[in-house]
């Protein structure tokens, strides 16, 4: 979080205002933007989607590969989730190795899904100890306006439930020209980031870009509803400031409304 | 809470594992101190406050705080490739944001205070082990600061909250898994500085843990400053 460009009117103006509630754009403080979602953006990818809220916009394409399986779990399949936070969606972004926001963002969307369950690994064997498929969730942010995780983890679950299997060769390889109709081996439940932003004593969600760049700590949660049960999957404190234990508390007490709210509204997009 | 819980090594829910601590462990540096829970040892150098380069990383206004954390390649059954991950990338930068809420480096412009910190041996709780450590470095090198750090993982056996997991813990499959929720704060304060987690826990058992975490930093604090003072009071 570079506070280091934005003006310090700014920052006292949105300080001023998240204090009495009121936003720029009239949201209330846990009120997330407008959510889209767009289907099969990519062809060669077994399954991909587009998801907008409010001017972020992030496309997620899920691919699979035929892999031995790791050595300490040989009946199970992989997950692997990367992150390119391309210099097209914004001009903070930089070619070059990635700066800790490029490393940070695909490991919360890895560990919110990974941790909730969703994918059945152990239905991803091919030959149990030599071939497993490993899902890989690449994401590319298109146009960054504030909350990239929240998004991400969105269009991840969104192309996973689109994703089909591809074919496999007589030799034991993929074959993706030749797709299959069958779909990843999914659970239901919907695992969602959830990130808390906070400037001066102020708590809010889903933050533009210009509200991010105020921000001085976050946390991000993972969540789901796991076999029916309101499960935390993941957090991630990230900023120099605190949060202090009546915060995280009063964060818990919301979280569960947010998330039934999402789900809600993800439910009928996908 | 069912009364038959037992952990495998006897420990009481709340009970931490054996802590030790030693300060001024590394000559060459600043401060250094190290920190164990149990078999995991962390040690940690800091260096500074000294000059930054390169120069245009330099800020005029405050002195920064650059942590490196890492696990020594023997420190794990199976040997971790020497140089940094994106893991250990990613706790280094937790462990700053970490120790930084009690430090003030306006005083020092332009300068970086580096902080090294190495895992010896791991058993589970490395990061928060690290943590505590670095946090005595820091104090052992005069570095202003308005308190001590402490840090303690707190976890989740199937339903079971449980402090300062070991590996084995941590590996636990059955029921709702096993839950790693490794937490910092400032001692004595309401004030959490690192927040990470992996697992399963309802939202409305958070309170337990920080509860339980409260409780341990107090038990965490007091073998940190015992440590401190045996080099201080000489």
């Amino acid at each position: 979080m570079s506070s280091m460009d934005i003006a310090n009117v700014t920052l006292e103006t949105f300080k001023k205002l998240f204090s009495t509630g009121q936003r720029f754009d009239l949201r209330k403080l846990d009120e997330y933007r407008n959510i889209e979602l767009g289907f099969d953006v990519s062809n060669c990818a077994e399954g991909s989607a587009r998801v907008k809220i409010g001017k972020t916009e992030v496309i997620v394409g899920v691919k699979m590969n035929l892999d031995a399986p790791y050595p300490d779990s040989p009946d199970k399949g992989n997950i692997m989730v990367s992150a390119e936070l391309l210099p097209l969606a914004s001009p903070r972004f930089e070619h070059g190795p990635p700066k800790f926001e490029g490393i940070e963002l695909p490991r919360l969307v890895d560990r919110a899904i990974r941790e909730s369950g969703v994918i059945q690994l152990d239905k991803l064997v091919v030959t149990p100890g030599e071939k497993v498929w490993t899902v890989i969730i690449d994401i590319y942010p298109i146009n960054d306006d504030g909350n990239l995780i929240d998004a991400a983890t969105i269009g991840a679950i969104a192309a996973l439930r689109k994703a089909k299997l591809p074919g496999i060769t007589e030799k034991n390889t993929p074959d993706y020209k030749k797709r299959t109709n069958k779909s990843l081996p999914l659970n239901a439940n919907i695992p969602l980031s959830i990130s808390f932003y906070k400037l001066g004593n102020s708590i809010y969600l889903d933050p533009t870009r210009e509200e991010e760049e105020a921000t001085d700590v976050k946390v991000t949660w993972g969540i789901s509803d796991w076999n029916g049960k309101m499960m935390i999957h993941s957090c991630q404190k990230s900023g120099k400031i605190t949060f202090t234990q009546s915060e995280i508390e009063s964060m818990m007490n919301l979280i569960e409304k947010k998330y039934l709210e999402l789900n809600a509204k993800l439910k009928k997009l996908i | 809470m069912t009364e038959k819980f037992k952990r495998q090594d006897g420990r009481k829910l709340n009970e931490l594992r054996p802590m030790s601590a030693k300060v001024g462990v590394i000559p060459n540096a600043d401060g250094s101190a190290m920190f164990s829970f149990g078999n995991t040892i962390a040690i940690a150098a800091v260096y500074g406050p000294r000059l930054l380069h390169p120069q245009h990383m330099q800020d005029p206004s405050t002195g920064i705080l650059r942590v490196n954390y890492d696990l020594m390649s023997f420190s794990v059954s199976d040997r971790k490739k020497p140089g940094p991950s994106r893991r250990s990338q990613e706790i280094s930068k937790m462990t700053e944001y970490a120790l930084l809420p009690v430090l003030d480096l306006r005083e020092f412009p332009n300068t970086v205070i580096d902080v090294q910190v190495y895992i010896i041996q791991a058993d589970a709780g490395t990061r928060t082990a690290g943590i505590n450590a670095a946090s005595m470095a820091l104090a052992h090198a005069g570095i202003p600061m308005k308190n001590l750090i402490c840090s303690v993982a707190i976890g989740k056996q199937d339903q079971e909250i449980i402090v300062d997991l070991d590996k084995h813990e941590e590996d636990f499959e059955e029921g709702e898994g096993a839950t790693d929720f490794p937490v910092a704060k400032i001692a004595n304060t309401e004030e959490y500085t690192l927040m990470q987690l992996d697992g399963k826990i309802p939202p409305a058992r958070v309170k337990e843990v920080l509860a339980l975490a409260n409780k341990s930093c107090e038990e965490i604090y007091e073998v940190q400053k015992k440590a401190l003072k045996e080099v201080f009071e000489k």
